[in-house]
């Protein structure tokens, strides 16, 4: 994509100045907002990042410095947290595609016949974003507690061993994770299946595919768009969720991801440099995860 | 932009060197020249502003008190009276008796919270928007070393002279110089008396094993640890060091890995208790009274056999508060007994003031009968107040308990 659009710029060179400066002057509103508000911040972190604390200073006093052993210490101390977060964050999204595709498909597919339906059922799938997510995440950890009627009922089922619970295990925050972003899921893929050309999925028939290579030599091919963005708009954000897990929602002490050990050392450590190193390992490491996996699904140019 | 590019000696700066050898190595494109030159300036300037250092300490404010008769208060959620039209009563009278309006903001939530937001601005000595704030003994020891808070004039304080004698020399604050105790409160344990009918008396019983994954403990690190560490023994007023707190520091460690502990929590440790996630915690004494009103008097509070730990919150007035005399007319007035008692009997902590109790009777006298309000010297004599932890200690300590609540 970067190279189709070098070229077509390339091939207008005689684009006339004037123009290109009226462009710059629009476009100046959006730089200068990007420089203030992610450009500097960014550097304000990568510089904090690199601070020493102060030989006489008091608990939370820093120098700017060129300490780059914080990057290896906060890898030392919190590698379990930074492998778990983007544990969880692939099981949610696994998860929250599992679940999303088929409502997707229905919503964009099958009910096709029926606007109505269609609309209601998006309201539905929207509906939840009308209710704070911290409101729906609390409610959650009610409705799973270990009196309530859900959690009771499982364990006269014999379904849950008498002395387990559910809230403060990893099993909660992955199934909050995946609630919680399942929207972000669903609309993409609804909006890449809602255009799916059901004629080529005749086609696939005609040449004697049966159902499932059908779906997955055309459907699934076709949808990729969807995919991509859905899986992309799930695993970023959770990966750095820190609400889920925290101790005061669905979390425990086991189940701590890195945006709480950024909070953690952030607010009550006041160790800022390691919560700047640790921010500045979440982009990076997602920012990798996601260039591999747009490299590896062949989506560059949907991008 | 010829400037940029003609060669000149680099600054000394390494920061500004750098920011000069990269904007010179890249290709000067109107857009990368922007931005680096834009970037760099704001971060530089974003560099400037934060405090760096910590070496000097900040200079109080100017005294506007004589010409400007307002107050801003930044204190706890429920930590006042309050009627059903949502005024404060005392306040009210407060206006009424010296004409200063005082706004009343709940704007703390947590220590640490607010320290995060108003500590840059008190480092420079900035107007933080309060003229008083009230903390915690340990955040007060942090501000009165940091040198945030203004030292108050105890002239404009003459009723300090109620404040319980053993409030009067705390090792943060010697004298009371800065700070001036609002209400306090125990550190105790607290259990579900339907599930645990024989009840607890101390902080062993929390690792019986019939109340497995049953039991929460207090983020709070002094309060937890304070618990722990008199079942274990220590005097935590007194002379303790890295033996005695790392000797806690495993027990707990051991009964958050067994399983035995649920969760670690701040303030929503009252939500798992009545959602029953929880049967036995180690909690704040006053919220016990309020959950048994909201939800059914179904939890009984106890200071471990041991004993518990003390803490109270206290007024201080910011480094860059222009209303330190308006702030100190204000203290001065909550120590009448009268008001106190006003106050005690809505917030159910305990007062610091001396002659609330006689006053109190006044209003209900089985309040006055209340330990956790109006405690007597038994009680007092097993509440125990957290020794002041110097900067390297907090750092140390905070670091191998926030591993315990970060798990691993």
């Amino acid at each position: 994509m970067a190279f189709a659009a070098f070229t077509t710029t390339e091939a207008q060179p005689q684009a006339p100045k004037r123009k290109s400066r009226i462009a710059l002057f629009l476009l100046l509103p959006g730089i200068l907002y990007m420089v203030l508000f992610f450009l500097t911040p960014l550097i304000s972190l990568i510089l904090t990042s690199l601070q020493a604390p102060n030989e006489f200073g008091d608990i939370g006093v820093y120098d700017y410095a060129f300490n780059w052993q914080n990057y290896v210490t906060v890898v030392q101390e919190y590698w379990p947290h930074i492998l778990r977060s983007f544990g969880y964050a692939l099981v949610a999204t696994v998860l929250a595609l599992a679940f999303s595709y088929p409502l997707a498909y229905f919503i964009g597919v099958k009910a096709r016949r029926w606007p109505l339906l269609q609309s209601v059922m998006l309201v539905l799938v929207i509906a939840p974003f009308f209710i704070s997510f911290l409101l729906r995440t609390l409610a959650w950890k009610q409705l799973l507690s270990d009196e309530s009627f859900i959690i009771t009922s499982l364990k006269a089922l014999s379904l849950m061993a008498p002395d387990a619970h559910f809230t403060g295990t990893p099993a909660a925050v992955i199934f909050g994770l995946t609630y919680n972003f399942i929207p972000f899921m669903t609309l993409p893929l609804y909006t890449t299946l809602e255009r799916l050309d059901l004629r080529y999925l005749e086609a696939g028939s005609d040449l004697y595919a049966n159902p499932f290579t059908v779906f997955r030599k055309v459907t699934i091919p076709l949808s990729m768009p969807g995919i991509v963005a859905g899986t992309l708009l799930t695993f970023i954000p959770a990966a750095g969720d820190y609400v889920n897990a925290s101790r005061d929602f669905l979390g425990g002490p086991d189940t701590q991801m890195m945006g709480n050990v950024i909070e953690a050392n952030f607010l009550v450590l006041l160790n800022y440099p390691a919560a700047a190193a640790l921010s500045i390992i979440l982009m990076a490491a997602i920012l990798v995860l996601v260039g591999i996996y747009v490299k590896r699904s062949g989506t560059e140019d949907l991008l | 932009m010829e400037s940029l590019v003609s060669p000149r000696p680099l600054p000394q700066d390494p920061m500004i060197r750098n920011l000069i050898a990269q904007a010179r190595r890249a290709q000067l494109n109107r857009r990368t020249l922007l931005a680096g030159a834009g970037a760099g300036a704001t971060a530089l300037a974003l560099a400037a502003c934060a405090a760096g250092g910590g070496a000097t300490k900040p200079t109080p404010a100017a005294d506007a008190s004589s010409t400007d008769k307002t107050l801003n208060w930044a204190n706890w959620a429920a930590y006042i009276d309050e009627d059903d039209a949502g005024n404060y009563p005392t306040l009210v009278a407060f206006t009424e008796q010296t004409g200063i309006e005082v706004n009343y903001e709940v704007a703390v939530d947590d220590n640490n919270t607010y320290y995060g937001k108003v500590k840059d601005q008190l480092a420079l000595g900035q107007d933080i928007g309060a003229d008083l704030s009230v903390l915690t003994d340990w955040m007060i020891a942090r501000w009165i070393r940091l040198g945030y808070g203004q030292e108050l004039d105890h002239a404009n304080l003459p009723n300090l002279a109620n404040l319980t004698p053993s409030l009067q020399n705390p090792d943060f604050d010697p004298d009371r110089k800065f700070s001036v105790p609002w209400q306090g409160g125990f550190a105790g344990i607290a259990w579900n008396k339907e599930a645990i009918p024989g009840g607890l008396s101390s902080v062993s019983d929390l690792w019986d094993t019939s109340l497995k994954g049953r039991v929460g403990v207090l983020s709070e690190m002094r309060d937890t640890m304070g618990c722990i560490m008199l079942e274990q023994g220590v005097d935590i007023s007194g002379d303790w060091g890295d033996e005695e707190f790392s000797t806690a520091i495993d027990l707990l460690q051991q009964q958050v890995s067994d399983g035995q502990v649920r969760n670690i929590k701040g303030n929503s440790y009252l939500e798992d208790l009545k959602n029953e996630d929880t049967l036995a915690a180690i909690v704040w004494s006053g919220d016990i009274t309020v959950i048994n009103a909201e939800a059914g008097d179904k939890w009984e509070f106890a200071i471990p056999s041991a004993g518990g730990t003390l803490w109270n919150d206290n007024f201080i007035v910011p480094i860059g508060s222009p209303r330190k005399t308006n702030a100190e007319t204000l203290i001065n007035y909550y120590y009448e007994p009268e008001v106190a008692a006003e106050v005690a009997a809505w917030v159910n902590f305990i007062t610091p003031v001396v002659g609330a109790k006689e006053a109190a009777i006044a209003i209900d006298p089985a309040l006055a009968e209340n330990q956790l309000i109006f405690p007597n010297e038994e009680t007092l004599s097993q509440a125990h107040i957290f020794r002041s932890l110097s900067g390297a200690e907090e750092q140390k300590y905070q670091a191998e308990f926030q591993a315990i609540l970060l798990g691993s």
